[in-house]
């Protein structure tokens, strides 16, 4: 068979193209850059600045709920007004969920590495990944200036609920032009995220190498592929949602405000509208948006606990069939953020056995994991650490959703700290593990260095055991009725009985902030006086580890690979080392099947 | 050293959690008793998969580790697939059909004929709570009225004659071991009405009136606190729930119609 036929016509282009050489400008080549390499590392930094803003907005919320009163240099009037810490909550949920969740593990490394793991010379759509990126930093820009127009930035947190969120400057401040410049921002991140989506698609239908069946994909690949079409069918839903909002705002439809609304004494001018409705669509996409942020890395995770246990991963296929079974019951769960909103009770009931049916494939994952580890030959690197970790908050974080996936008991849990404890725990502290694990993983491909494993490891002990440090005992803050989104606990007698736990937890907070600083430092030197890396530096066998560390612009330097075998043959009896590489050369008939 | 980190991470959160002294206060409620049954037979089951995940993680990070020896090639086992996918299926969906009972019991029921009903009415950021008063009927209201300043917020229509008896206080007054039908609205933002001792949260959404029934068995004033981000004002708003005896609650309904009249004769 020639080689014509087993690559799409798609690839043949790529390659004749890749094998013109890059450009030679600096602005093509770095800012306004086609390569996938590149886009993923401008998504990567985009994030890290991202996720730098969030820590310090939650630092700064954190200081106002221990110590209410306590004058702040920095914010106008001293002590931070509710509304304030209002607008610090909404851009801290939105900065983290959307730029860095979403950005890090799918942009980022998602944008790196599913080409080269697929052993593809670049995306299917380079010119539509260079907008996805710029699209995202226009979004990100339009985002952060809401802090900067009058009014402030909204108070109606990442979930947007309306009719606050759709009446104006009238229902509190920062709902005049900061509301708007808010959903401004997310459509286009919308639209920026939905090209992104198409173009991992594409590339993973399209562009894989011979041989690279689809049970031959890494499971980091599988991941982002499932990733990607979860992003494609929830984003185009936020992104209509958004629309309609913004003609409630300013062209004065109704989808979202019912008739006979009144704020301050004035009946506004709305009807037939729904503040339902908004909920639907936005959890809508909301439930989804949780797995896209955290599918990668269970990819991630998967992947390193392989390599770093030099063990196949335990029940591949099974593996595979959770992501894509997570993937589909994600979209039929959103009804859980809504037991107590006045939706039918009924429903509530199939909401609830369809997320608790999700928690299955999940379970399924953590065996599989578990079962990866046993009998394998564990070395402790900084990535493994952090994946091990992934696993161990994964469990604590998915636990807890046991209780509130069922109505009855999220009557007394819903809105409470123990929601903010669960969903920060699966959602954003298992998913930076990851993102973690997999730059400590991936740096020395991506910049051509190694990171400093003893700095890295310090930085594992601070996340870790801060993380539950903060998180842990907000379970208990929520038990005993600790409302979420409050700026101060004072106003009612039982929430200041609460006030030394809240105090514990921010200093924990600034204890694991500082811990973050043992990263930077590490990341900044390390890509300047790092060690260099080698081809393949932890003995690993997806195609990323055949190539130069960084790889070359069309990823293989012209020597595309043929893929023989499954994506983790480690430790494979009769073979010369501990691991086979995916394009390894059958050395007998039969050998290698994997 | 990881793997002891998660033993003494498992130790303290089991003792913690047994502890109990960071709790919710007792539930007023025979409903709220029902979901605390089920919230500790989730918490038994959750606690036993946590120790046990847990500490195989911790097991398998210690005796693992790298000593020299081989890995074992193996691309799992078909077989413990099938069995943990049936056992969690099995316990996950159990949890949730269980727990059914303590959600149908409150919400999938009316209250019963002879249940009060109260209607609550929520705005930037305050409570309101009207009580039909002698006539049993509660009055029109006409969302133009609506002005707390001029002492009508909840826009009472003075022309109907069934609110001129209609009751509207700022806090919630039921007698004890009488079934309360709540009758929550909103006139602007969404809001919520959320008593940890009731067990009990419901959101305030503009356009809808949502039903919430109770009956209280244990006297004494409890916080109503909204859970649904409102505003600026959203950790101010707040009011009380007080459960009463019978005879107190027929004085405060005397005491209030006594002072509307008094409002309307002059």
């Amino acid at each position: 068979m020639s080689l014509e036929t087993e690559i799409s016509v798609r690839t043949q282009v790529a390659r004749q193209h890749a094998a013109a050489g890059g450009p030679r400008g600096f602005v093509r080549r770095y800012i306004f850059s086609t390569d996938h390499k590149i886009i993923g590392i401008q998504y990567y930094f985009l994030a890290l600045v991202a996720v730098l803003t969030g820590v310090v907005l939650s630092i700064l919320m954190r200081l106002h709920l221990a110590w209410p009163s306590l004058h702040l240099p920095f914010v106008a009037g001293g002590i931070m007004t509710p509304e304030q810490y209002e607008s610090l909550l909404t851009m801290h949920g939105t900065l983290m969920v959307f730029f860095v969740l979403t950005t890090a593990p799918q942009g980022g490394f998602g944008n790196y590495f599913l080409p080269i793991q697929i052993g593809a010379p670049d995306m299917a759509f380079p010119r539509l990944n260079m907008l996805s990126f710029w699209i995202t930093f226009a979004s990100f820009v339009c985002m952060l200036s809401a802090f900067f127009v009058p009014g402030g930035a909204p108070i109606s947190g990442w979930t947007a609920y309306a009719p606050l969120s759709a009446l104006g400057q009238v229902t509190g401040p920062g709902e005049g032009l900061g509301q708007t410049i808010w959903l401004v921002s997310i459509g286009l991140f919308c639209m920026a995220t939905l090209l992104g989506a198409l173009n991992f698609i594409s590339t993973t239908i399209d562009m894989r190498a011979p041989g690279m069946s689809l049970f031959r994909m890494p499971l980091t690949v599988w991941a982002w592929f499932v990733t990607a079409i979860l992003a494609l069918l929830s984003f185009a839903v936020l992104l209509a949602a958004v629309v309609m909002l913004l003609l409630d705002r300013t062209a004065g439809t109704s989808f979202f405000v019912p008739a006979a609304t009144v704020v301050s004494e004035q009946l506004e001018r709305h009807s037939g509208g729904s503040p339902l409705l908004w909920e639907h669509l936005f959890w809508f996409f909301g439930h989804p948006e949780v797995y896209i942020a955290i599918l990668p890395g269970m990819g991630v995770t998967s992947h390193l606990l392989s390599t770093f246990s030099r063990k196949p991963v335990f029940g591949y296929k099974a593996m595979v069939w959770a992501t894509c079974a997570i993937g589909l019951l994600g979209f039929v769960v959103w009804g859980h953020h809504m037991f107590v909103s006045g939706m039918s009770p009924y429903s509530a009931f199939a909401f609830s056995l369809l997320t608790l049916s999700i928690a299955v494939p999940s379970a399924i994952k953590t065996f599989n994991w578990l079962g990866t580890l046993w009998g394998g030959k564990l070395r402790f690197t900084t990535a493994m650490l952090f994946a091990l970790g992934f696993v161990s908050i994964f469990v604590t974080g998915g636990l807890s959703g046991l209780f509130l996936a069922q109505p009855a008991v999220d009557n007394m849990l819903h809105a409470t700290y123990y929601v903010v404890a669960h969903f920060h725990l699966i959602m954003g502290v298992a998913a930076l593990f990851a993102v973690f694990a997999a730059t400590y993983f991936w740096f020395p491909k991506m910049f051509g260095r190694m990171m400093s494993e003893r700095l890295g490891k310090l930085h594992f002990w601070f996340t870790f055991v801060g993380a539950y440090l903060i998180f842990f005992p907000m379970h208990f803050v929520g038990l005993a009725g600790g409302i979420r989104r409050y700026a101060d606990f004072t106003a009612v007698a039982y929430l200041s009985g609460l006030q030394p736990l809240q105090r514990f937890i921010t200093w924990m907070v600034f204890a694991t902030a500082a811990g973050q600083l043992f990263f930077l430092w590490n990341f900044c030197w390390s890509l300047r006086r790092g060690q260099k890396a080698p081809a393949n530096p932890w003995s690993a066998t997806t195609l990323e580890w055949i190539t130069a560390s960084p790889p070359a612009h069309d990823n293989f330097a012209g020597d595309y690979p043929r893929v023989y075998r499954g994506p983790y043959e480690y430790s494979v009896p009769g073979a010369a080392e501990d691991f086979v590489m995916q394009d390894s050369l059958p050395a007998e008939k039969g050998a290698g099947q994997g | 050293m990881l793997a002891i980190t998660l033993a003494v991470l498992v130790g303290i959160a089991v003792y913690f959690f047994l502890w109990g002294k960071w709790g919710p206060p007792a539930a007023i409620t025979r409903v709220g008793n029902e979901v605390d049954r089920q919230y500790r037979l989730t918490l038994a089951v959750t606690g036993a998969i946590f120790v046990v995940a847990q500490l195989g993680l911790a097991f398998a990070i210690f005796r693992y580790r790298d000593r020299g020896q081989g890995a074992r090639y193996s691309h799992g086992n078909a077989g413990l697939e099938i069995l943990w996918t049936s056992a969690t299926t099995v316990i996950f969906l159990g949890l949730g059909l269980l727990g059914y009972k303590a959600w149908g019991a409150v919400r999938l029921t009316t209250a019963a004929p002879g249940a009060i009903p109260i209607e609550v009415t929520t705005s930037q950021f305050v409570y309101e709570f009207r009580y039909a008063g002698p006539d049993g009927r509660f009055g029109m209201t006409n969302p133009k009225l609506i002005s707390p300043s001029n002492g009508n917020p909840v826009g009472l229509d003075p022309n109907d004659p069934a609110g001129r008896d209609d009751i509207v206080v700022p806090a919630l007054t039921v007698p004890v071991n009488r079934e309360i039908d709540l009758l929550i609205r909103s006139q602007d933002v969404i809001h919520s009405v959320f008593v940890r001792e009731l067990r009990l949260q419901q959101d305030a959404v503009p356009g809808l009136t949502v039903p919430l029934h109770f009956t209280a068995d244990k006297t004494g004033t409890y916080d109503i606190v909204c859970t649904q981000l409102c505003g600026l004002g959203h950790s101010r708003m707040h009011s009380y729930l007080n459960v009463v005896s019978e005879a107190e609650y027929e004085s405060f309904l005397k005491r209030q119609e006594r002072m509307l009249q008094t409002a309307g004769g002059q």
